[in-house]
């Protein structure tokens, strides 16, 4: 099990879960930030830091979001490893308020 | 490193070998600049309560251990283990040998619940047994008496949760984790058969982590209930749920709920959720042998009600008791400490004495924020402290200073036994070795004695090839 990056850091990558992630297990490319769950040790500190409630273990994620788990696997591996909280997307504000946080 | 590098070096003191120092590490290893860094740990070893506080069947909360490992292995980086600020070294002399003191010592001493009785044997800090079960040196001769069939656990956070998994978990599946064997082999004689969490506030306010909750639920043998009266909400706490920025609250009450459903089964050990209740008085003869509780109604607005005693009280027979209401830092000699809430005063993580920042002096971690928060809210809080220090560089960095060679002359002097990282990486391989016979990740060693020995040995016998 892990934790996986949903649908809803598509336009803002916050980047806070990034800050309390004991492990460096985030990695982002220009949209989003995904977690490798190789690295990940299932803490889960990075679930209420996200702004947007993008983050879910894998056992209380909607049905809708499942596809993300392998896209989080998959991509976390062919991006670099993010350190520290970066400047939200210009997006993100207004996908903030569109997803009502 | 040359002697010129060296002096031209940014100092700096790290007290504490736990996640919030090794953070604040990495926070000042990754900043660009020709810093040093000399943590000192009065244990022998690293890694605070990763090693002695994550519970042994949590392993893969442990794999911290690697980013610490790595931070470790960075050049700049030196391990000063076995040593206490304030006792073999002072706060004085570390400003002298080193631009900036970073202390990260945490929040070892428990809270008490302050009531009559608490002294009484079979009363104790849940901190004690956690210790004790994770080998930690000083823990380890403490005894705990397993053949009580009730126990009581006082306070409903996570590490409540970690000593009542411990306690009502079937012992073999403790067997193959890094559980001190002192402690396996006492559990295996356990005669805990019902185990009472109790919280003075009710089931919307508890402070477990949904997920650490939902695993109460899941330990074989064992029947996790409440009475489902206990579930009635107020609306402040009805209000409480709807607010988004309750991350446990909704799925504790889901997991309450499914709980009070469950019916006990025959020969399980049981674990009862109690809410609105606060102890008064232990009560005992030579033992403690029933808990008096009072009732409480919850007052005040939403997220900020408090547990106010009614006139009604209980009685809980119960032979062991572990309360888990918190930790307080430990004052250090010599530096401010504000002892109404048990941390050091601080701006940002600047050391305050009055109203003032000390130069060159920081707190990170529990002994800045208090005993709140999980592993990783560390990283954060010790980089904000590490970014106020590197902006107070052109205060602190006055002159040259001599770092972690003067820290070794001054102990050498004064005769204190130190263990360095490479020492550390002995005994972890020694710990690793001895596990495997009982198919174990580690068998720790739990006594600085020991450590020492090892440490030594394996030394001699390689200078002797």
């Amino acid at each position: 099990m892990a934790h996986v990056v949903t649908d809803n850091c598509h336009l803002c990558r916050f980047t806070d879960c990034v800050s309390v992630c004991p492990v460096e297990c985030f990695h982002a490319d220009e949209e989003r930030t995904y977690i490798d769950p190789d690295v990940c040790i299932d803490c889960g500190a990075c679930i209420p830091a996200c702004p947007v409630h993008a983050i879910y273990e894998i056992i209380d994620m909607p049905d809708d979001q499942r596809h993300w788990v392998a896209v989080n696997a998959e991509r976390s591996h062919e991006w670099p490893v993010v350190y520290a909280k970066q400047d939200p997307l210009p997006t993100a504000e207004a996908r903030r308020a569109q997803l009502g946080f | 490193m040359i002697a010129s590098e060296n002096a031209a070096a940014i100092h700096v003191a790290i007290a504490g070998a736990g996640p919030s120092g090794f953070y604040a590490a990495e926070a000042l290893l990754r900043s660009g600049l020709p810093v040093r860094v000399d943590m000192i740990e009065r244990l022998p070893t690293p890694f605070g309560l990763v090693r002695s506080g994550v519970a042994p069947d949590h392993p893969k909360l442990k794999e911290a251990i690697r980013v610490y490992d790595r931070i470790a292995r960075t050049p700049g980086f030196s391990f000063f283990g076995n040593v206490r600020v304030g006792r073999d070294v002072s706060v004085a002399e570390l400003q002298l040998t080193h631009h900036a003191v970073v202390f990260a010592c945490g929040a070892e001493v428990d809270r008490r619940l302050e009531i009559p009785g608490e002294n009484l044997p079979g009363s104790h800090a849940a901190t004690e047994f956690v210790g004790w079960f994770n080998g930690h040196p000083d823990y380890r001769e403490r005894t705990f008496d397993l053949s009580r069939e009730v126990v009581a656990i006082v306070g409903q956070g996570n590490v409540a949760a970690d000593v009542c998994r411990i306690l009502a978990k079937p012992v073999h599946e403790l067997r193959t984790t890094d559980i001190a064997e002192h402690a396996f082999e006492a559990l295996a004689q356990s005669k805990v058969r019902e185990i009472h969490i109790i919280g003075r506030r009710g089931p919307v306010q508890a402070k477990f982590t949904t997920k650490e909750l939902r695993e109460l639920g899941e330990m074989a043998g064992c029947t996790t209930c409440l009475d489902a009266a206990e579930l009635a909400l107020n609306p402040q706490s009805e209000a409480e749920l709807t607010e988004r920025s309750n991350v446990n609250g909704p799925g504790n009450l889901a997991l309450f709920r499914v709980f009070a459903s469950r019916k006990v089964g025959d020969g399980q050990r049981t674990v009862r959720f109690r809410f609105h209740l606060s102890p008064i008085a232990l009560i005992g003869n030579g033992h403690v042998e029933k808990m008096i509780l009072t009732r409480n109604h919850l007052e005040g607005p939403p997220f900020r009600q408090v547990a106010r005693p009614t006139q009604q009280q209980i009685e809980l027979p119960c032979g062991l008791v572990f309360r888990s209401i918190g930790h307080r830092g430990a004052p250090i000699p010599d530096l401010p400490f504000d002892e109404s809430c048990g941390t050091v005063p601080h701006t940002g993580g600047r050391v305050l004495e009055g109203s003032s920042a000390v130069p060159g002096l920081y707190v990170t971690g529990w002994l800045k924020r208090g005993s709140t928060g999980i592993i990783g809210t560390n990283r954060a809080d010790s980089v904000e402290t590490v970014q106020n220090l590197l902006a107070d560089l052109s205060k602190i960095y006055d002159r040259d200073k001599q770092g972690g060679e003067a820290l070794r002359q001054l102990l050498e002097a004064r005769a204190v036994r130190f263990l360095n990282y490479q020492n550390w990486q002995t005994i972890d391989a020694a710990e690793i070795e001895r596990g495997k016979q009982n198919e174990k990740p580690r068998e720790k060693f739990t006594t600085v004695q020991e450590m020492f020995a090892v440490s030594e040995q394996i030394e001699q016998s390689r200078r002797s090839r």
